[in-house]
């Protein structure tokens, strides 16, 4: 099993509006995506679900239909067997089982777009107002200056960028706010691949980030 | 990747004896009178997958899951479906369960949320990776009795939290609260469940290392 160091964490905020379910899809995918990689979320997530528990333990109960038991008996009766249990753990490449299921396979799969200086993306297909993408940075090249209307969530699967709040590398989360304003730079070495969620279009402070914001898709 | 079989669902009354299949499943810790009665009846069903076991399990949780949903906004006849949905999937996942990691409440719930975001919300659920718990050590009578106990105690706490921070977790649960209005949970024990998962969680990378 992969060991990583992670310092830079899900917020209990977020892990709570997932395990709430109320989190939009593109976030979800990164929460899954990083707890895939991170024991420390997954205990905090168990114990969010252990609270969803005591909620539906003391909630009054409703009336079901009189005959709901062997209504649901019959679905089971007429449900296909089912397949034999399968885990679906460690994904041979860097993305992990939730990631690879989106791109259907490893960063072979992906179909990259360029965004002009060496700098790509893929945007995955999510329901709700959030969007998710795949980004690609080449060692030693910098992301467009950039600040947030809503909230964006970046995780690095490859790599590691440095920014003016830390440095980030493999299974590490930074959470952009409003008040984030920052310029991811790629370290030298590996070309950094990120996972990236946001819910709002960011905004671009250079005239040239700018006008490439449009081919950004977001 | 590992498989086990699932056994398929049938209705003969197996009686309640807890088979142990392979030898390597836990058993219900019989010394315990802590152990919640309701991860009791979902251990013995896991093993006999007898239908009148099922039965005490839908008659206690199903009115309770309708309730969540309906609670969640969905309409009764909507919250009925999805409840005979999410109760037929107890039984076709029971397999899946492992006491050592939650509470049959949790366990439920997690089926009845992921069922919501499914049938009411449209939207794909993506879910961490698995880990193999359970099959690679099998969980001590200790450990269940200790998700057990902290379950119970975590109920204790959530009633006894004044109303308005009750009031904000429900709807953080019931889908009141988008993420951005969602705050720190405070006053619950959840520091101790989380300890108790954690070590699990190390305990069982180490013997898949072992292995
Ligand atoms: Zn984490």
């Amino acid at each position: 099993m992969e060991e990583l160091s992670l310092k830079h964490h899900l917020p209990d905020a977020i892990l709570t509006a997932y395990a709430g379910g109320t989190l939009p899809e593109a976030f979800s995918l990164v929460v899954a995506t990083h707890v895939s990689l991170c024991d420390e979320c997954r205990a905090a997530l168990a114990s969010l679900d252990a609270v969803g528990g005591a909620l539906l333990e003391d909630i009054p109960k409703a009336d079901v239909d009189e005959n709901a038991l062997a209504a649901t008996m019959a679905r089971i009766m007429a449900a296909p067997p089912q397949p034999p249990r399968t885990f679906r753990t460690q994904a041979a490449s860097i993305f992990p089982a939730p990631l690879a299921e989106y791109v259907k396979g490893g960063p072979e799969k992906v179909r990259w777009r360029g965004v002009g200086a060496g700098v790509k993306q893929a945007i995955l297909p999510c329901a709700g107002d959030a969007t998710a993408r795949l980004l690609y940075i080449p060692a030693g090249a910098a992301m467009p200056d950039h600040s947030h209307r809503g909230l964006e969530l970046t995780m690095v699967l490859q790599g590691a960028f440095s920014d003016e709040v830390d440095r980030f590398a493999r299974g590490d989360v930074e959470v952009g706010t409003e008040d984030l304003s920052h310029t991811p730079v790629a370290e030298a070495g590996e070309d950094c691949i990120c996972l990236a969620a946001t819910d709002a279009p960011l905004k671009f402070k250079r005239l040239l980030p700018r006008l490439a914001q449009p081919f950004f898709g977001i | 990747m590992t498989t086990v079989g699932t056994p398929k669902p049938s209705l003969h009354l197996a009686g309640t004896v807890l088979a142990m299949r392979d030898g390597k499943n836990s058993v219900v810790p019989e010394t315990s009178k802590n152990l919640d009665p309701w991860t009791k009846c979902l251990i013995e069903f896991k093993h006999s997958q007898d239908a009148e076991k099922f039965a005490e399990l839908f008659a206690h949780f199903a009115p309770r899951v309708k309730a969540f949903l309906m609670k969640s906004g969905a309409s009764a006849t909507l919250a009925e479906e999805t409840t005979q949905e999410a109760l037929a999937t107890v039984w076709q996942k029971a397999e899946m369960f492992d006491p050592a990691r939650a509470s049959a409440s949790t366990w439920i719930f997690t089926i009845v949320r992921n069922k919501q975001i499914d049938a009411i919300r449209k939207q794909r659920r993506p879910e961490p990776e698995d880990l193999p718990w359970g099959s690679e050590a099998p969980p001590s009578s200790e450990e269940i009795l200790v998700v057990s106990d902290e379950q119970a105690n975590l109920r204790r706490c959530l009633d006894e939290l004044p109303d308005s921070q009750r009031q904000m977790i429900e709807q953080a649960y019931f889908g009141d609260l988008s993420h951005y209005e969602i705050a720190e949970l405070t006053g619950l024990p959840l520091g101790t469940i989380k300890s108790r998962i954690r070590l699990g969680l190390e305990r069982l990378r180490y013997e898949l290392k072992k292995n």
